[in-house]
């Protein structure tokens, strides 16, 4: 299991978390279709580290974007979502 | 190859079982081959069997990472059913079903078929609704459901908690009797020994590590034994969908979690049949060696490690318990994971992709391993013609931008909330 660092608690069990969507994957409103296509319905997937929306859904309900690594689990970075976060 | 049979058995007792030899052999890859075969599990080696045995064609390679059947072929539940409710589907695991009910004799391969009946329970009126429309749906199209009352599903499975006040009231069921389990192992061994006896070379620890293009098709892999050409590639990798079909350049409706099961100690049979619920994310069988084989949510968070999450465990065990209270002595023996391919409408992807010559079977999310002949035939199919089999073409790559997604469960383009 996790412990994911949020910004506003500190670091907290995996268990008060819920896994969103990546960070790509984030459709911004005035996307064209082949852009929104591709953020709706595909995914980078790399077994490797990601940008990832989490959200601390048992704890302060915020909105978070983790950096962690998809095959040792090794998260790098939590950041709160803000307009410089997320495109 | 020579055939196994009670006769050949009987003449190895008086040679000292001498006459047994390797079932398949260890080649070495070839400067080309007509089609190679990206992925040695289930579905990849029973994609090169019906190549060979099907479509005719000899010049095939099956390329592994590791070893054959090492992924989620060995790393499963090894549930055996077709009991969806959308025609796409259930007409696609239908047509498995039937191969599966004929595989040992078609492989001369023991798979342990056990059509034990696998049963879908019932917790409300709304789920026996639910149940009744996917049996209604399955009959239409002549495959067998049957749906049980209370006292049915007392009577089979005498040791589920049937009482008024038990966590999760039992109010009947759905159950597919010619449905029940195999031997994993067995099916991609008994794939192997075919496909290899038809001429094909099964490569294990060789890792594609990139295509070779020419313009835009795809001509050949880069391998960790070196270049080979192919005239049709095929991705056949589950999990590792997404990461080989990167190196091609595409990204997938593909997002990799992990999928957790485990086994307790081996007892007396208590288990009669494939034990699934419509409200609960919950499976319980019975292995012929007698240990109780427990299945619950995937990791509902993207992951390539082969193991489980101890939160989910629990989550698995807990409903597992509350359904049948006899199975809180027993000690858990081994879990163990695999890396589901989870599509975006929970369906399979067979079919070609954007680059020429190269195909991808994928997106199985948790329910590969009852597909395994149905999706070698099909895919087979694919790359020996070019086109999809009928069975196999609502599943292809595009569906998603034309809006015509086959989503059983209802949920939308979310893989983590399956």
């Amino acid at each position: 299991m996790m412990q994911i660092a949020c910004p506003h608690c500190g670091s907290r069990a995996q268990q008060e978390f819920m896994y969103e969507r990546t960070v790509d994957s984030v459709v911004p409103l005035d996307a064209p279709t082949d852009k929104a296509m591709a953020a709706l319905f595909t995914r980078t997937n790399p077994r490797g580290p990601d940008d990832e929306i989490w959200r601390h859904t048992y704890g302060c309900r915020a909105w978070m974007v983790v950096t962690r690594h998809r095959v040792t689990h090794e998260i790098t970075a939590v950041r709160a979502v803000g307009p410089e976060v997320l495109p | 190859m020579s055939r196994y049979s009670a006769f050949s058995l009987l003449r190895g007792a008086f040679n000292g079982q001498s006459h047994w030899k390797p079932a398949w052999r260890h080649p070495d890859p070839k400067p080309h081959y007509d089609i190679i075969i990206i992925g040695g599990g289930g579905h990849g080696l029973a994609t090169a069997y019906y190549l060979a045995k099907v479509h005719g064609l000899r010049n095939i390679a099956v390329l592994e990472k590791g070893w054959i059947g090492g992924g989620n072929t060995g790393r499963n539940t090894t549930i055996v059913r077709s009991n969806y409710r959308q025609d796409a589907l259930h007409n696609f695991f239908e047509f498995g079903l039937k191969l599966w009910h004929g595989l040992s004799d078609d492989l001369n391969y023991n798979v342990m078929f056990s059509p034990r009946g696998a049963l879908t329970l019932g917790h409300s009126d709304a789920d026996m609704v639910t149940l009744a429309q996917r049996g209604d749906a399955m009959r239409c199209d002549g495959i067998d459901a049957e749906l049980l009352t209370r006292d049915q599903v007392a009577k089979l499975e005498p040791l589920l908690d049937m009482s008024r006040t038990a966590r999760f009231p039992i109010e009947g069921g759905l159950i597919q009797r010619r449905g029940g389990s195999a031997r994993h192992d067995a099916v991609a061994w008994g794939y192997a020994r075919g496909a290899d006896s038809l001429g094909v070379d099964i490569i294990q620890k060789c890792e594609v590590t990139g295509f070779v293009r020419d313009g835009d098709a795809i001509v050949g892999v880069e391998t960790t034994r070196g270049r080979i050409g192919a005239g049709r590639v095929g991705i056949c990798v589950a999990g590792h969908s997404g990461h080989v079909a990167g190196l091609a350049g595409l990204r997938l409706p593909i997002e990799s979690q992990t999928l957790q099961a485990m086994v307790t100690e081996g007892v007396k049979p208590m288990i009669n049949t494939v034990i699934m619920t419509q409200a609960l994310h919950c499976y319980i069988s019975q292995s012929d060696k007698g240990g109780i084989v427990f299945g619950g949510d995937p990791d509902n968070w993207p992951s390539y490690a082969q193991r489980g999450n101890p939160m989910i465990m629990e989550n698995a065990v807990a409903q597992g318990l509350a359904l049948v209270p006899a199975l809180s002595r027993l000690r858990m023996l081994r879990t163990w994971s695999g890396v589901t391919d989870m599509s975006f409408d929970g369906s399979p992807i067979i079919g070609e992709t954007p680059l020429p010559n190269l195909y991808l079977n994928g997106g199985w999310c948790y329910g590969g391993f009852k597909a395994t002949p149905a999706s070698g035939w099909t895919y087979a199919h694919t790359l020996a013609t070019g086109k999809p089999h009928p069975l196999n073409a609502p599943f292809s790559l595009d569906r998603f931008e034309r809006g015509a997604t086959i989503d059983e469960t209802g949920s939308g383009p979310m893989p983590s909330s399956r």
